[in-house]
This record gives C-alpha cells, sequence and structure tokens, in this order.
C-alpha cells in the first residue's frame, strides 16, 4: 500500500545570501516558513519543486521538506528543518536574530 | 618565514579574477548551479545550512601577525566578527554573501592567503606539525617541504580531477603531533645513514570508512619525493574507484588491491617520473628551507618567568598546562586555547585574533600556528615575556588552562552550520566543558582527548579520540554514539563502539560516569584515560558507560 503523502513546502537557500527561503503560493520566496505554500498532494508538490529548480538565478538546492500543521501554518517535523528555521545554536545568529529585531 | 614571489601574488592575482567573473555569471544567470559548484567549490566556497562558507587555507597551519590581523579584518567586514579554526588547519567563515566572496579573496591575496584547493577532489591543504621548528624530537622542520609540494600541487594539471579529495599531512618529528596515519599520504622524517628521508605512509583516512595508513616506503631519499608522490597519485587516478564516491578515496583503492600492488605499481611509474625532475625542485627546497630558518633566539634571564610560576597560582597553572618545551633555551612554546568553557571550540573573535597578532609580534618572533586541535600556537617565546603574555591573553577571554585537558575538545560545526551533518556537535562539546569545569575535576583526570562529529564523515576526528562521540539522526532523534580507546599520535588507533547511543540529554551524564568510572580504576594519577583503557580492556569502562547493563545482568 502506498503510503499517504504527507504535508509539504517547497524550501532552498537564496543564491546571494544563502539564507533559508521557501516558496509562497503566489509565487515568492519569503524567508519565512509561515508564509510557505503548503502542498498536500504528490503531483502539485513535485510541479512547485520543478517550477522552483528553474529559478536558478534566485535560488540553490530546492527540495521537498515535510510540515505539519500548528497554529501559525506550516511546522517542521524533523530537527534539522527545526534548525534551518531558527539558525545556529551557539550564537543567536541567523533567523533567530533577524526575526527578533 | 617564505614570502611569496611576484610569481605566486600574480598566479594569485589572476585566479581571484577568473572566480570574480564566475560569481558574476552566477548571479547574472549565465551560469547554472551545476556548472558553477565545482568552480565554486575549488575557491573554497560552500553553501552550507544557514549561509556560505568560505574555507581559507593556512599552509601547514602557519600565518604571521599580519596575515592573522587579515583574518580578523575579514570576520569583522564580511561575517560575523570571528572565524572557525578547523582540525585541518584552515579557517572557516560562516556567514560571507556570495558577492562579498571575490572581495575576500583580494583581500587574503594582499597578505598571501587563499582558498584554492581547501575543497574538491584535489590536492588539498598540507598539514603540518604545529609545533615544526620549535622542538627537539625533530630531524627537520616539515614546513619547507610542506611548502614544496603545496606549491607542486596547486594547480598542477593531472590532479585537478582526482577520484575525490586527497589529504596529506608531514612531520619531522618523532611524536606524530599531525595525525599522519590518517592522512591519504602521511610523511614522516626518517634518517638513514645520516641522510635525511621520508617514510611514506599510504590510505590512511578516517570518514565512514577509517583505515590506518600503511608503510608503503620505508625510506625515500628527499630528492626523489615529489616524482613519488606523483607516482602514487597517478596510480590511484588510474586505479581509484569513481563508480561509488563512498568507495572513492585512496584508503579504499590500497585495501582492496593490498598493499603490495600498489607498491609494486608505484615503483613501476616511478623511474619515468623521476627523469622528468630537472632538479629545479631540490633548488626551490634549498631556499624554502633558508626561509623557514629559525629566528635568532636570545639568551636572557628566566627569573622573571620563575617568580611568577613561584607566585602566582593562576600562572602557575596556566604554565603548567598550556606551555610544551621548547628546543632552544629559555624558551617555550605557548598553546592558546580557543576552548575557553562553555565557547564553541576553534572560534576566536576578530578582537581576539588581533590580540593574538600583536603578541605574535611583540614577544614571538611574529609567528603563529594554528593546530589540528583548533587551538593557536606561539612557538617560539622566551619565559621572562610569559607573566606579560598570560596577563594580556587573561585580559581576552583567551588564558584558559586546559590544553590536552577534557575541555580542550575537538568538535566539528555538525548541524549548527553543515548542511551534512546527522546531529549537532557543538552544544555537546559546550556541555561536557561546562560540566568539568563545574566539577572542578579537570586537571585531577588529566589528559584526555574528546572528539565529536556531526556525521560520519568525521570531520572531527572523533574515531581517533580517546573518548570518541559520533552524533546521529535515530529516526528523527539526535543520537550520540560512544568511541572508546582511539588514538592519532604515532601509536594511531582507531576507537572501538562503546555500545548503544545516547540521546542528547543522555549524553554529557555518560561522559561523567565514564571519567569518573576511570578515576576510580586508574593505578595512579599517572596512569592516563588512554593507558588505563589499554591495560584494562573495554569491559570496566563500558560497565561505566552503562550501568542498567550491570544490574541486568547481576
Ligand atoms: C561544513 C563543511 C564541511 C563539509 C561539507 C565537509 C565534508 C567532509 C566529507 C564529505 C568528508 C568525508 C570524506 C571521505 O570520507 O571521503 C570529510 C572528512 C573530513 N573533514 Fe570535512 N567537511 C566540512 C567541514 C570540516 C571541518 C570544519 C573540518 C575541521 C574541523 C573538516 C575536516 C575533515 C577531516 C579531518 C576529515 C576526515 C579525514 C578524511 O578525509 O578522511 N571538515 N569532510
Ligand atoms: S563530520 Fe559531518 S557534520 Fe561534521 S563537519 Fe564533517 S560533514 Fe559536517
Amino acid at each position: 500500500m502506498a503510503r499517504p503523502f504527507t504535508p509539504k513546502v517547497v524550501t532552498a537557500n537564496a543564491l546571494l545570501e544563502g539564507d533559508v527561503i521557501y516558496q509562497t503560493a503566489d509565487d515568492r520566496w519569503s524567508r519565512t516558513l509561515s508564509e510557505a505554500e503548503v502542498l498536500r498532494d504528490e503531483a502539485l508538490a513535485k510541479q512547485r519543486l520543478d517550477f522552483a529548480a528553474q529559478q536558478a538565478g534566485e535560488v540553490v538546492g530546492a527540495y521537498l521538506a515535510e510540515v505539519k500543521i500548528g497554529a501559525n501554518g506550516p511546522e517542521p517535523t524533523h530537527f534539522r528543518e527545526e534548525f534551518r528555521l531558527t539558525g545556529p545554536s551557539n550564537y543567536f545568529h541567523g533567523k533567530q536574530a533577524e526575526t527578533a529585531s | 618565514m617564505y614570502q611569496y614571489t611576484d610569481f605566486d601574488r600574480d598566479f594569485l592575482a589572476e585566479r581571484n579574477a577568473q572566480f570574480r567573473a564566475q560569481v558574476e555569471r552566477r548571479i547574472d544567470g549565465s551560469l547554472t548551479e551545476d556548472e558553477f559548484k565545482p568552480l565554486r567549490l575549488m575557491n573554497g566556497v560552500y553553501l552550507q545550512l544557514h549561509a556560505y562558507m568560505l574555507r581559507v587555507a593556512i599552509p601547514y597551519g602557519t600565518l604571521n601577525s599580519a596575515q592573522m590581523r587579515h583574518l580578523a579584518l575579514l570576520a569583522e567586514k564580511w561575517d560575523k566578527g570571528y572565524g572557525h579554526f578547523t582540525t585541518r588547519q584552515n579557517i572557516q567563515y560562516n556567514w560571507p554573501q556570495l558577492r562579498d566572496i571575490p572581495d575576500m579573496l583580494d583581500a587574503l591575496a594582499e597578505v598571501g592567503l587563499h582558498a584554492i584547493q581547501t575543497s574538491g577532489n584535489t590536492i588539498r591543504n598540507v598539514t603540518a606539525d604545529h609545533f615544526a621548528g620549535a622542538v627537539g624530537d625533530e630531524i627537520a622542520d616539515p614546513r619547507p617541504v610542506a611548502e614544496l609540494i603545496r606549491q607542486w600541487s596547486t594547480d598542477h594539471p593531472e590532479f585537478q580531477f582526482l577520484g575525490r579529495k586527497f589529504k596529506i599531512a608531514v612531520t619531522g618529528a618523532e611524536h606524530d603531533r599531525a595525525v599522519t596515519r590518517a592522512h591519504d599520504i602521511g610523511l614522516r622524517m626518517v634518517r638513514r645513514n645520516g641522510q635525511p628521508g621520508y617514510e611514506v605512509i599510504v590510505g590512511g583516512g578516517l570518514g565512514r570508512t577509517p583505515m590506518i595508513g600503511k608503510v608503503i616506503r620505508e625510506f625515500l631519499s628527499q630528492e626523489d619525493l615529489l616524482p613519488y608522490l606523483e607516482s602514487v597519485l597517478a596510480v590511484y587516478n588510474q586505479l581509484g574507484r569513481r563508480d561509488n564516491k563512498y568507495k572513492a578515496r585512496i584508503k579504499i583503492t590500497v585495501h582492496e588491491n593490498g598493499i603490495e600492488k600498489i607498491r609494486e605499481l608505484v615503483e613501476a611509474e616511478f623511474p619515468a617520473r623521476r627523469a622528468r625532475f630537472s632538479g629545479i625542485d631540490q633548488v626551490l627546497l634549498a631556499k624554502f628551507e633558508a626561509a623557514f630558518a629559525n629566528p635568532d633566539f636570545r639568551t636572557a634571564s628566566t627569573d622573571v618567568y620563575d617568580v611568577a610560576h613561584g607566585s602566582d597560582p593562576v600562572f602557575r597553572a596556566w604554565a603548567d598546562t598550556n606551555l610544551f618545551a621548547h628546543k632552544a633555551p629559555g624558551y617555550a612554546i605557548v598553546s592558546i586555547s580557543l576552548k575557553a568553557h562553555g565557547k564553541t571550540p576553534g572560534d576566536a573573535t576578530a578582537e581576539q585574533m588581533r590580540v593574538m597578532a600583536d603578541l605574535a609580534e611583540q614577544y614571538g618572533h611574529d609567528e603563529l600556528r594554528i593546530s589540528h586541535e583548533q587551538n593557536v600556537i606561539l612557538p617560539h617565546v622566551h619565559k621572562s615575556d610569559l607573566p606579560a603574555l598570560h596577563a594580556t591573553l587573561k585580559k581576552h577571554g583567551l588564558a584558559t588552562a586546559n590544553i590536552g585537558l577534557i575541555s580542550d575538545i575537538i568538535a566539528c560545526p555538525g548541524m549548527d552550520y553543515c548542511a551534512l551533518a546527522t546531529a549537532r556537535s557543538i552544544p555537546i562539546a559546550q556541555e561536557i566543558a561546562t560540566r568539568f569545569d563545574e566539577l572542578k575535576l579537570e586537571h585531577d583526570v588529566g589528559p584526555l582527548k574528546i572528539k565529536i562529529s556531526g556525521c560520519i564523515n568525521a570531520c572531527g576526528h572523533h574515531h581517533v579520540g580517546h573518548i570518541g562521540i559520533l552524533g546521529l539522526d535515530r529516526a528523527g532523534v539526535e543520537n550520540y554514539q560512544i568511541t572508546l580507546g582511539g588514538d592519532g599520535t604515532e601509536d594511531t588507533t582507531i576507537g572501538e563502539r562503546a555500545g548503544p547511543g545516547f540521546s542528547a540529554d543522555e549524553i554529557v551524564p555518560a561522559i561523567e560516569r565514564l571519567v569518573l568510572g576511570y578515576l576510580d580504576l586508574r593505578e595512579s594519577r599517572e596512569e592516563t584515560f588512554l593507558d588505563a583503557y589499554r591495560r584494562l580492556g573495554a569491559a570496566p569502562f563500558k560497565a561505566a558507560l552503562y550501568p542498567e547493563a550491570r544490574a541486568d545482568a547481576a
């Protein structure tokens, strides 16, 4: 039996800054996971990923990351995605610092 | 110290201009990422989890104060005010922006530094004993030959597309501080009939398949070195596997074909290669030897040192732990710990880099070294200058007295930065150091090397840690596996897995049980953790780690 498709978002790194970014439903790249388009259908997810991969001038290394739906929209299910969303644990740098300011 | 020639400078300038054009073409869309990636990797540019990373080579770990100040400048101007010194005698910047990297490389070139061949399937930055030129147990300073290898390997047309990365380490000393047996090629200087030459070790490596290098040539004379290295690389280039990235390192080639066959092939290749060397390399080597000659050591009284050592317990603790015997009377080798308890192993702020540069200039014949244990060394300091030097270090958070002790931990960047990581390593190092500082036990515990990697690639050298910690992803949770009894010195040993892994919450208490267990097991204070492990075997240490298992068995 095929496993049910779990919700995903398209994520990548920004070409210029290397920062973690997420694809939105209106074809933008957001620095914030809560703005990401949640993909619940496998065929659509593949299509959106292909679309992302074509934007070589803006993004690097697009892939599908699994999410669960929380109070503020999509949230990571794996600790790696959690760290990408936050920044390093040894310094208050990266996303955690940007959202705080 | 070796000064770059006009040729080197022109080469660097041209190479940087090339890369600048490549970055522009990537940004304007004329290069795809697939096309750009190998180009950026050739110039030390990685994409990590949160940002780009620039890896700058510190050839054989040697820097002068101007170079160190430039490293500080880069940290401040284009990064977040710090840099990370690595086990491969490199420095990594974790936050550069793609557009700025060409400027960073130009700034480095001003002081003869670069990022060439710090990544990709090439011959990487050649590493050497960080005490080179300062210790007594040395046949010769290994850095002239390391420089020779660096120049020969840089942009060597035959070896730009090897099957995999290739790492060479050199030591001139009896005691191996360069982990030569865990490199693709390790060179140990030896003497035969009074003549200096090299023992050549091949096929060592860590990573997912750790292997100890094997001796392929017991004695190689100095003038045969480069043609012999070329022969080894040529054989590897032909025979090495390209079908599977995980089997591509020369350690696998040696393992699968046997050292005898590799030796035969290399010897068969050698005469033709040897014939092509005109001797110019030996002229260069002589030039490098002159450039690396020791500074004029002074003769002076060490009274100031003796008084401070007798009267100031903080200075004494630091001196007894962080100094190493120098070959010149009245001198000492100073290790500056980048392992303040609770801080990130190997990190230094721009301010700290400048302080170390100033100290090197004022007291250390303008020389600094980066050790593979992620500390900074001032190789030549007269003892009479040590109290003043220590006072300055103290003011800048650089006087931690822990060299070789449990909190002098090697840790790779792990999942705080690295895109390949399966778990974090830095916080584990921070917590272990903080815990043993609270317990006030580390001087009592004595020499103990903990090494942590955030994935199976083993950048943190965990296989050769007395206690190795490997971070893994077990069903979506960070999990830490312990290995015991590893050793990276001349008695290189790969550590043995102790048993099931520990969660992030359990790992520090587990290390504490293990170390307290050792204190009960040792015969005397003189018996180190590693000695006790070798005497007793793994069983009593495992019992300390897994008390439940013992209870179950009872
Ligand atoms: C974050 C960027 C890094 C990446 C992507 C990376 C990647 C790798 C990979 C893939 C290997 C395994 C090679 C193999 O087995 O064929 C490796 C090995 C190694 N790396 Fe790194 N590494 C990184 C950072 C570091 C750092 C920070 C250090 C020094 C602290 C380091 C030092 C080493 C060492 C010593 C080895 C094992 C020796 C060997 O090559 O067998 N690496 N690295
Ligand atoms: S050991 Fe793994 S996690 Fe650590 S730096 Fe190397 S590749 Fe990254």
